[in-house]
């Protein structure tokens, strides 16, 4: 008898547990975040978060109208991690949207687990080739850019410019030779020397020397996260600035400059947007994100604000019902938001099309370091690889 | 390829290799007198950075800042000693290498909690910031003539040490017969709680030196260690000698390695392919080196006597 009560005993609390779960599901909004939380890219994943919950705070906590639940995860840049971990979201938590990660070898990981799902994934900053072509994906949107438009701008500008000789370097992997393809597509001046370096290599003692003696009008360079502190400082350091062009993307950013400080002064960059861009937005943006994060925000974070704002303008038109998935789809498509960088469509392989600018390093009244915008260099620029997509 | 620039190449070697040999000094040390494998000595040179930036910022003086920093990370090191690593002495090596990796993870976490997954960074003292001019367009940072000049002074007052004191000659008794160095009445605990305090100091002036070059971060020693682990197979487990002349071997295979591979690849294969071998070369040239020399000479370069 006491089994039998037993029994009711367990089934009556599963009952409630299920009921309570599948209660909290319709009105509130299930968003997993994964993002990079854990060694020294650790910033990077912080400025996605925060950005995101800034969005979440001016929105006064609600997405279209809906109260928001928020899981965030670490990927901890392990690709296997990065899969248990979004399974658990999908699964378990029942999430509607994911949006991360950070990095493009996380996105080509969580990519099935979410999409197969039904779950439509945000990335906020990896943007793969692969994605926007021939694998393009109806439940997966970007509202960053996709890599090879960032690298070539950097190429173009030293075309018009009239540099004539220019010195590149990249890590030896898939993103590096990209970087490097991407920059030779729009420059067709003299190569002084092309340098790839193992991945994550620390000193450029050895690099530098080679820039000095081939003496170019310009290097360019794809160093991301500390392989971009070192270099940056240490090409300061071997008095080369004052001689020589510095272009690069992804090496300073400002989520580098707290580190390269004074020595990054000048260098030129290239991003789909800067703190110092002028819309109205923007400046209420950057200014609420230095008071509440004290630091200065960098791509990473305004485009995770701008997935959310995304996110709130699709649950908005269908008044907070998620249930027809084509319609959620097509609702995200019309991106009826208005974008912190001002021009923003998406593409048909739900890729943005957006302005792209050359920008420099500078040194604030107030001590800390932005980049600013020196001149556009694309408007309403679309990835080249949209042709291959499938999808109407 | 000019003669101005091979020397550079050659300065730039020496620099990582002094550098090296001041990280693998202290776990040649460590492992050759009591046979500890202590993978945690990558974190000393990481502390030996994080503290630097400290001190530097609450002194504003390089020169302070410096000796705080090795005061700071050699007591850091007898805490971990006493704390730690001496319970683990009379343990195998299994148990060595699980719990000092224990310590890495924890005191990455660690200084990450204290100082931030940021990068930081230390400026170079003003008077040092400069560079020298070698050659036309060829210039040379003052700071890295200052790294070699540090690194083989360090190894000088070393040398002088372990040849010429008491001290050193209890080093080099207890490395070779421990048990009868401790028999004759000499305090052997003792003796190893001060031979860890010296190396992991080593390390931290290591790290001290490096931070205005490098970015000061959590896990910056990982990839050092494993450097320092070839330096130590390549010169002889326990050699100091040993630890010195492989320290500089391989930094100056690897700058050089690194610079001249896809010229020399080029001069057999056209550019493209040897833009995409030399690479790769490149980066295992220290490791084929290892592979040789364990071949040839399986106890390294200059073993310790008595191994």
């Amino acid at each position: 008898m006491k089994l039998v009560y037993r029994i009711f005993a367990i089934a009556a609390v599963l009952a409630l547990a299920f009921s309570a779960a599948q209660a909290q599901d319709k009105d509130k909004l299930s968003i997993g975040l994964i993002a990079t939380l854990s060694g020294p890219p650790a910033v990077l994943g912080q400025q996605l978060r925060n950005g995101f919950s800034l969005a979440l705070k001016s929105l006064r906590g609600k997405l279209g109208g809906r109260d928001v639940d928020i899981v965030v995860v670490d990927d901890e840049l392990k690709p296997d991690v990065a899969i248990t971990k979004v399974k658990a979201l999908v699964e378990r938590d029942k999430v509607e949207f994911v949006v991360g990660p950070i990095f493009s070898n996380i996105l080509q990981a969580i990519m099935k687990p979410v999409t197969e799902a039904g779950v439509i994934l945000i990335s906020p900053n990896a943007g793969t080739s692969n994605f926007a072509g021939k694998e393009c994906n109806p439940n997966f949107f970007v509202t960053s850019y996709q890599n090879d438009q960032v690298f070539a701008v950097s190429g173009k500008y030293a075309q018009d410019s009239g540099i004539r000789k220019v010195f590149l370097m990249a890590p030896n992997y898939q993103a590096g030779r990209d970087a490097l393809a991407g920059f030779k597509s729009a420059f067709k001046g003299e190569i002084a020397d092309e340098v790839y370096v193992p991945l994550n290599q620390l000193d450029y003692a050895a690099e530098l020397s080679r820039i000095a003696a081939a003496k170019p009008d310009a290097v360019y360079v794809f160093l991301p996260g500390g392989m971009g502190i070192n270099f940056v400082k240490q090409f300061r350091q071997a008095g080369l600035a004052d001689k020589v062009t510095f272009l690069s993307a992804f090496t300073v950013d400002e989520a580098t400059l707290p580190a390269q400080q004074d020595a990054a002064v000048g260098f030129f960059g290239a991003a789909n947007w800067a703190p110092d861009l002028d819309t109205p937005q923007n400046k209420a943006f950057v200014s609420a994100y230095e008071q509440e994060y004290g630091a200065v925000p960098a791509t990473y974070a305004f485009q995770s604000y701008d997935a959310a704002l995304l996110i709130d303008s699709a649950v908005r038109q269908l008044h907070g019902d998620l249930s027809n998935k084509a319609a959620l789809r097509a609702a995200l498509m019309k991106a009826d938001f208005k974008s912190l960088r001002g021009n923003f469509s998406f593409n048909r392989n739900h890729y943005p099309i957006q302005d792209f600018y050359l920008v420099k390093v500078a040194k604030r009244p107030d001590g800390k370091y932005q980049t600013q915008i020196v001149k556009k260099i694309f408007e309403n620029d679309a990835d080249p690889h949209a042709r291959d997509c499938p999808m109407q | 390829m000019s003669t101005a620039l091979l020397i550079v190449q050659i300065l730039n070697g020496l620099q990582l290799g002094v550098l090296l040999f001041l990280i693998a000094a202290g776990l040649t040390l460590v492992f050759g007198v009591m046979n500890f494998i202590n993978l945690a000595h990558g974190v000393q040179y990481m502390l030996g950075a994080y503290l630097a930036v400290t001190f530097y910022a609450v002194t504003e003086s390089f020169l302070l800042a410096t000796v705080l920093a090795l005061v700071a990370t050699l007591a850091f090191a007898l805490v971990l000693e006493l704390a730690v690593f001496r319970q683990l002495y009379d343990r195998d090596h299994l148990d060595h290498v699980i719990a000092t990796f224990g310590i890495i993870l924890f005191l990455n976490h660690g200084v990450k909690l204290v100082w931030g997954a940021a990068p930081l960074s230390l400026p170079i003292p003003q008077a040092l910031s400069g560079s020298v001019r070698l050659a036309d367009g060829l210039l040379y940072p003052w700071w890295r003539l200052v790294i070699i000049a540090a690194g083989l002074g360090t190894a000088g007052a070393l040398h002088a040490l372990i040849m010429h004191t008491r001290i050193g000659m209890l080093i080099r008794a207890g490395a070779t017969h421990g048990t009868m160095v401790s028999a004759l009445g000499v305090n052997i605990r003792r003796l190893f709680t001060l031979i860890f305090g010296l190396g992991a100091m080593l390390a931290g002036f290591a790290g001290i030196m490096i931070a205005p070059i490098l970015s000061v971060e959590p896990g910056m020693g990982d990839s050092v260690l494993i450097l320092a682990f070839v330096v130590i197979v390549v010169g002889g487990i326990g050699s100091v000698r040993g630890a010195f002349a492989a320290a500089l071997v391989i930094g100056l295979v690897d700058t050089l390695g690194r610079s001249f591979c896809v010229d020399i690849l080029r001069l057999m294969m056209g550019p493209s392919p040897a833009r995409t071998i030399g690479p790769a070369i490149a980066s295992m040239l220290i490791y084929l080196l290892m592979a040789g020399v364990l071949y040839f000479r399986p106890t390294g370069l200059f073993p310790a006597a008595g191994r």
